[in-house]
Parts: C-alpha cells; structure tokens; sequence
C-alpha cells in the first residue's frame, strides 16, 4: 500500500490508465481539429469526437446528438441555466432549485437573480437532504421556466428523487435541468426515464481528464433550445463555440465507456468497502453521526460528523490520508458546510464532519488503515477538547453560555 | 494549506494538555470561544508565590489553534502574573508562523490567558477576603 492515500474521490478522480491511453495518439500524431472538414486531419479528429458523443450519450441513454461539449461541469450549469433564461425570457423568470445544490448552480441562479433577469426559490431539503417532489410542485408559478435539482450531492452523497420531479415538470411544461455531475457513472442514469431536459456532467468526476465536460440538451419532447453564452465559430451547433478539446474529448468518452461496463462490479466494491468503513468507524466512536441519506446515497459516499472534534485538526492528523470536511477552517468563507446546515446539523456538528469519498482505484487496505487512522485521531483530539471533556462531566453543552466571537 | 513545522510540532506533540481542578488551590481557569464558531480554547495556571508554577490547556480547534494554546502553556510556566499579562498575541503569530486566516486562533490564546489570569485573580481575592 502507498501513501497517501486518495480518499477524495467527490472532488476529483484519477484518471484511469486506460483512458489515458485512448487520448495520447491525439495529442501529437492526431492533432487535427474537428471542425476543418476538408483534409484527413480534420477528419480523424471529428471521427474521434463522434465516437466518444456516442460513448458519453449511451452512459445516459440519449441521443449523440444531444451532447454538447463544455469545459466541465460548472460551464454547463451556467449554460444551461443562463442559456435557458435567455431564451424564454418571454415566458417567465422564475427558477426552482434547491439550497444544498453546487456553488456553480446557486452561484449562477444568486447572479441572475441579483442583476435582477431571474427570480428564484430556494427549496429546503428534508434532514437527509433530500428535495421532496411536492415542494417542487408547490414552488411552481406561472412564471417558473426552469428547474434546476441535482441528481447526487457532492457532500453527503443523497441521491434525489429526480424521476419524480422530472414528471412533475413534464406534467407543467416546465424543464427540468440536472446538475448530475456527482451521479453520472456511479449510478444508472437515463434521461429518457428520469424526464431530463438538461443535464450538466464532467469528466474528471468518472476518471476521465480534468477540463472536459457536457451539457445534455434535449431534442425531442421538447426540443430545448438554450442562447449561447460563449459567442464564436458556432460550434456544437451553435450552443458552445470553441475548438474542441480533441484528447479530453476522446477520454472522456472512454471514461463514459468504463464506467457503463464496470459500474456494477465497481458498485458492489465500493458500497462493501464503504459499509464497512462506515460500521468500523460507528462501533468503535461513540457519539459519531452520519450525514446525509442512510441508504440512497451514492456508493463511494460516507459523511461523518465526530462530536467535540474540529474537522480541520482530524485532517491534520490524518494528513497521508486525503479527505475533505465541512468544517469551516477549510472553506474559503470560512463559514462551515451551508449543505450540512440545510439538512439542519448544528454548526458545531458541521464544524466536526468528515467527507470519505472512495473511488474505483481504493483498496480494502486502505480502507483498514483508514478505519485505524479515523479512530486513533478522534480519540486523541477528544482527549484534547475541552468540549468533550464537559460532556463526560455531565454538563450540558447547550446549556454553556460561550462567548461567541 | 501548509503548516509552518512549528504548528506541526505543537499538534503532533502537544505540550502540557490536560486538566487541574478547577477548585484546586491557585488555580486559575480560562474559557473562551464558542463550540459553533469552531473552537473552544481551555487554558489553565496554577500560581504560587505570585509566579505560574504550572499550566494546562485543552482545546477544541483547527491545529493552529491547538498550537497556539499549547505554545501559550509553554510560555506562562515559570512567569510571574505581571509578566504573563504581557504576552500578545502578535508573539504567537510570529513564533507559530500563522496565516493572516489563523490569527484569530493566537487571539483566542491571549483572551484565554487574560480569562485564566483575571479567575486566578478573582480567585485570590476572594480567599483573602475570606481569611479577613
């Protein structure tokens, strides 16, 4: 076993080797760019890019030609939801989305929003983080356009009941947009079943490259038609101008390929080695909750909150093991997890989570050093906090008058 | 975020963590922060004749925080109450090296010295009162 050890799949994958190895001839000896149509090099290229469309549609059960190219994830969110405002303007609004979504939907609607072009409710989720259908249906004006619900959560994992409110925007003629970056790949998707218009997906996320992305756009009941937000040589007709990434292209649609072939093999995987992280982690700490939806979770996911432990000093114990908290100390506002506040956790909880995210390329040995890292940090800062220690006094810690500062 | 190696060193070999009695003879206890701010620094003196003879902390915090209290510890033995008034936060940030993010972490380690040096005071004051 090697050190460190990645534990931080949520944020990035590696990038599998096979997948390497599909984009190197398109780096140096096919170089060509996919929009010059009249030599072999062009060709070759635009063969490359239509291929890996039908690998990366077939994961989602679409249509080639409702891929359009992005630089990944957070592009597509923009394009989709700004794209979409732009265009039905006419018709309304209004944006239903959800509080626990991705900065790169909130932070897209809150723009909007501020420069006054959309007006936007911000559904509560329940305290697994789940965004109930009928508040989608209640939330719905004669204005609303969009509805923007992401498929898996980034922090906690719980997997949205996507299908249902992909009916419920059917039913009211309004899309439906899905940030599915967390959940493409992991778990089954189907656009046709799910009743997506749009959906926002990246590369890196499924161990493809970094800087590649997709926006589904639907063609067919309806067809959805987004304005541009990137002016140019009318690429991806006319939706995404810009040059196509050629050898990200490429592994992405060989990392879309793998993942449909070994999703159930890699599930099994990782839901065992994270269930039994998860009960080695719970039996051993006392006092130790779990974040997010106790079963419909997406597999590699597991979000712990250690009472009386700050989650910055748990990752410094633990630093040849890569994970990420909801601790304020590791966020650039230096506000603790908004998602974990949504689903009603306490700052103080918030303060003390932990993010495990397992990936395809873990090990069981890793795991069991984890489980023993895990245990051994949060026994040794508990003896340290002050916090703990009153709590084993007996004293009542919501009863403490403390001096906020 | 890198840490300079003498935070790292203060967290992985923290000095002087632990608990007196709160009640104990010459001890003065410090509490500060909050549990939803996301740290709570306990730091404890414990005096005779006019001079720290021992100190203790436990903390509840990022490592920089963790640091900063156990360096506060170091620092207080041996001083006299004067002298242990006069330690600033500023010499905290210096010798632990902490980002301008981290700063409030050596602020909370001079209000939770000022917080046990003003208990032991009230504490002492009291026990003089009480022999009149």
């Amino acid at each position: 076993m090697k050190l460190p050890i990645f534990l931080d799949n949520h944020s990035t994958t590696p990038m599998d080797p096979r997948v390497l190895e599909t984009m190197l001839p398109y780096f140096v000896e096919k170089f060509g760019n996919a929009a010059s149509r009249n030599h072999a090099f062009g060709w070759a290229a635009e063969e490359a890019v239509e291929n890996a469309r039908k690998q990366i549609a077939k994961l989602i059960k679409a249509d080639p030609k409702e891929i359009v190219f992005t630089s990944g994830a957070t592009e597509s969110d923009n394009l989709a939801i700004k794209g979409v405002l732009e265009m039905y303007k006419e018709k309304g609004d209004h944006i239903i989305t959800s509080s626990t979504e991705h900065r790169a939907v909130l932070d897209t609607v809150k723009s909007l929003e501020g420069r006054g072009k959309a007006t936007a409710t911000y559904l509560s989720v329940d305290k697994f983080g789940t965004v109930n259908p009928e508040d989608v249906r209640n939330a719905i004006t004669e204005k609303t356009i969009l509805i923007s619900v992401m498929l898996a959560n980034n922090e906690i994992g719980t997997v949205n009941p996507v299908k249902e409110i992909g009916k419920i925007a059917k039913e009211k003629g309004i899309l439906f947009h899905c940030d599915a970056t967390q959940g493409v790949g992991k778990i089954p998707v189907d656009v046709q079943d799910m009743g997506i218009d749009l959906m926002s997906f990246s590369g890196h996320k499924m161990y493809g490259p970094k800087g590649v992305g997709a926006l589904y756009v639907r063609k067919k009941n309806p067809r959805v038609r987004i304005v541009a937000q990137m002016d140019g040589g009318g690429h991806e007709r006319g939706m995404r101008s810009g040059t196509l990434p050629v050898p990200l292209i490429v592994g992405f649609g060989k990392a879309c390929e793998l993942c449909e072939q070994e999703m159930t093999k890699d599930t099994a995987r990782l839901i065992a080695m994270r269930d039994r992280l998860e009960a080695s982690i719970m039996k051993a700490l006392e006092e130790s909750y779990l974040n997010g939806h106790p079963t419909n979770r997406l597999p590699g996911n597991l979000n712990i909150s250690f009472a009386y432990v700050e989650g910055e000093s748990l990752l410094m114990g633990m630093k040849d093991i890569a994970l990420s908290s909801g601790s304020a100390c590791t966020s650039a506002t230096l506000e603790p997890s908004y998602v974990l506040r949504a689903l009603g956790v306490g700052t103080e909880l918030a303060h003390s989570s932990i993010r495990f995210g397992l990936g395809r390329f873990n090990t069981d040995d890793e795991i069991d050093y984890t489980i023993k890292k895990v245990i051994e940090i949060v026994t040794k800062l508990r003896e340290m906090s002050p916090l703990y220690e009153m709590a084993k006094e007996g004293v009542d810690l919501k009863s403490v008058q403390w001096a906020a500062h | 975020m890198a840490y300079s190696d003498k935070v790292v060193d203060h967290f992985n070999n923290p000095r002087n963590m632990g608990s007196f009695k709160k009640d104990e003879e010459g001890v003065g206890t410090g509490m500060v922060g909050a549990p939803e701010c996301g740290d709570v620094m306990k730091l404890q003196i414990k005096v005779q004749n006019d001079t720290i003879v021992d100190a203790k902390f436990k903390t509840f915090g990022c490592g920089s925080a963790i640091a900063s209290s156990s360096l506060a510890t170091e620092w207080l033995k041996g001083k006299t109450i004067e002298e242990a008034q006069k330690i600033k936060n500023t010499d905290i940030v210096q010798e632990l090296n902490l980002p301008p993010v981290k700063i409030h972490c050596s602020v909370l380690a001079e209000d939770a010295i000022k917080a046990a040096l003003a208990d032991y005071q009230k504490k002492s004051d009291g026990v003089l009162t009480d022999a009149k």
